[in-house]
């Protein structure tokens, strides 16, 4: 089944925010955020620092409660959810993805025992499955399969953050969180970062809410496309109609701002 | 003073009876929620850390006059820490002791089980040095209580896929993880692997005290303790492939003994009193020769 197809037959969305607002002290974190986000659709994020992109991100991975509005995924209250079952829900059906992989791997452990940790933490108590799902993924994110027992220490940067995809990817998730996922790459190690994600976000159907302030990365990748300034959503639209007429002044400024090689 | 004098001057077991009584409380709680870690505000004792100062105070908690107690480091009775212990009880609470695993009423041990069935009555409290099994895989408290309490154990069975990897097989030799009831996973103090499974449906009372980390769990009797492992590198108890120089046991957990500097080495039971037992009831091993009349 296509992706075309796979959209065209749910028109329920997996995740529908309403009004969430997120307020530190008397500063706006960010302020009455609305959007659905439909299977297999990617949304990206785009602003400057300390537009409130993150304080977003992280409020609808339950890293951090809002202050107001509700997050319905599947059908299901997030906030309302006890805690065990929203942790149990970031180990399986959603997936986060760092800006720094070593916020998301554990530096001490093998990379194959990265890969395996959702697994074994979703029940899976069979040494050879595990090994051979994580020799699977580690080539899917093309990282050799001689690597599985070296630490992520020994990686380089663009090996460490295909590690923390795959350690994300394993466990089948839905819907993939993703924080600046080429932050602090060179370009050619990027490109093909992006050309790896695109690759998997098309084969497995995720469902992406990716922030970035990189315009290419949500070209690449995002179909549609929220810019927000301030705490606040100031436009948003398809991605080629937002980068191509953006309407607003401050998106037409950061559109203008991208460097022409 | 005379070493063998009840020393008047201190409480019976030398911890006030407040303190005593707090320790206690912890020690209920942790039977009523078998492997569950309770807080409990551990003294400074006359010992440093590391030398058994969260199982002495269990011990103190839980003696009464009556009792008779056996202090055993690493299986022996004779070793410095067991020696020091005893004595300690015997001095301030003035209570009898043995080195018999049988007729003891209260066993305080560091790292090991005895190999004697332990019976209904007992009590083993442990010395632990680390109570949190996710330690090292998870240096954060807030972390790790937050793992206990939603169930979320998966970090331990990557200890486990981590020794595989690297060594073929679950080379965790001590303080191997286990699952208490199917609830908590819990250490069970750096006892051998070997000792695991006299964990689980013991007829005595398990008490676990951790000084430093002031902690206190528990297993109440016939508790059931299932080790960690995979379906396909199942649990395995391990010992040294001899049997004892001294008894001739072959069921019992062994230290090597180097005896000179030419490669020549035994393997003794580590629990003293069992090897020794076997001795008096004519068992002989390879190396033993009784000390004959006369002889140092």
């Amino acid at each position: 089944m296509s992706l075309v197809e796979k959209i065209g037959t749910t028109d329920t969305p997996l995740l529908k925010v309403a009004g969430l607002s997120k307020h530190y002290g008397a500063r706006i974190g960010c302020a009455d955020v609305n959007f659905d986000l439909y299977p297999g659709e990617v949304l990206g994020i785009v602003g400057e620092s300390g537009s409130g992109k993150s304080t977003l991100l992280s409020c609808l991975a339950g890293h951090q409660r809002p202050d107001t509005g509700q997050i319905a995924y599947d059908g299901r209250d997030i906030l309302a959810m006890s805690e065990s079952e929203r942790r149990r829900l970031g180990r399986t059906d959603w997936a986060y993805v760092h800006q720094n992989p070593r916020d998301g791997l554990r530096m001490g452990v093998s990379a194959g025992g990265n890969v395996g940790e959702r697994l074994m933490a979703v029940g899976a108590r069979h040494y050879g499955d595990i090994r051979g799902k994580a020799t699977d993924w580690l080539g899917r994110v093309e990282i050799t399969t001689d690597r599985i027992d070296d630490r992520p220490s020994s990686f380089s940067g663009g090996m460490q953050q295909r590690l923390q995809i795959a350690r994300n990817l394993v466990t089948g998730p839905r819907l993939v969180f993703m924080d600046e996922p080429t932050g602090g790459l060179d370009v050619s190690v990027q490109a093909r970062l992006l050309d790896l994600l695109r690759g998997l976000v098309r084969d497995l159907g995720l469902s992406v809410v990716i922030v970035t302030h990189d315009l290419a990365v949500v070209r690449l990748l995002a179909h549609r496309l929220m810019v927000m300034q301030g705490g606040r959503v100031i436009e948003q639209g398809l991605t080629d109609q937002v980068l191509d007429d953006p309407q607003h002044a401050y998106s037409q400024l950061l559109v203008s701002s991208v460097l022409q090689v | 003073m005379k070493d063998d004098s009840t020393a008047e001057a201190y409480n019976f077991a030398y911890l006030d009876e407040q303190t005593k009584r707090m320790i206690r409380r912890a020690i209920l709680k942790g039977l009523a929620v078998p492997g569950y870690q309770v807080p409990f505000a551990s003294r400074e004792m006359p010992m440093p850390y590391g030398w058994g100062t969260g199982g002495v105070q269990v011990t103190a908690a839980c003696l009464v006059p009556e009792d008779r107690l056996k202090v055993i480091d690493q299986g022996a009775d004779d070793t410095t820490n067991a020696v020091s212990i005893r004595k300690f009880f015997s001095r301030t609470a003035g209570v009898a002791t043995t080195e018999r695993t049988q007729d003891a009423t209260l066993i305080q041990t560091r790292h090991r089980i005895p190999e004697t069935p332990l019976h209904v009555g007992q009590i083993l409290v442990y010395q632990v040095p680390i109570p949190e099994p996710l330690r090292f895989l998870e240096p954060r408290e807030t972390e790790t209580r937050k793992m206990h309490e939603l169930e979320e154990y998966g970090l331990m069975h990557v200890k486990l896929y981590e020794d595989i990897a690297r060594h073929g097989q679950i080379a965790t030799s001590y303080d191997y993880p286990v699952m208490v009831e199917g609830r908590y996973v819990m250490d069970p103090s750096p006892i051998p692997k070997f000792d695991n499974p006299k964990l689980s449906g013991s007829p005595a009372i398990q008490l676990f005290g951790a000084g430093r980390e002031q902690r206190i769990y528990a297993l109440p009797p016939f508790t059931k303790v299932v080790s960690l492992d995979f379906d396909d590198h199942p649990f395995q108890p391990s010992k040294a492939a001899h049997d004892c120089d001294l008894c001739g046991a072959a069921r019992s957990y062994l230290d090597e003994v180097i005896t000179d500097d030419q490669g020549g080495r035994m393997f003794v039971c580590s629990d003293t009193d069992f090897c020794a037992g076997r001795r008096e009831m004519g068992h002989k091993g390879r190396l033993w020769a009784p000390e004959t009349e006369g002889a140092a």
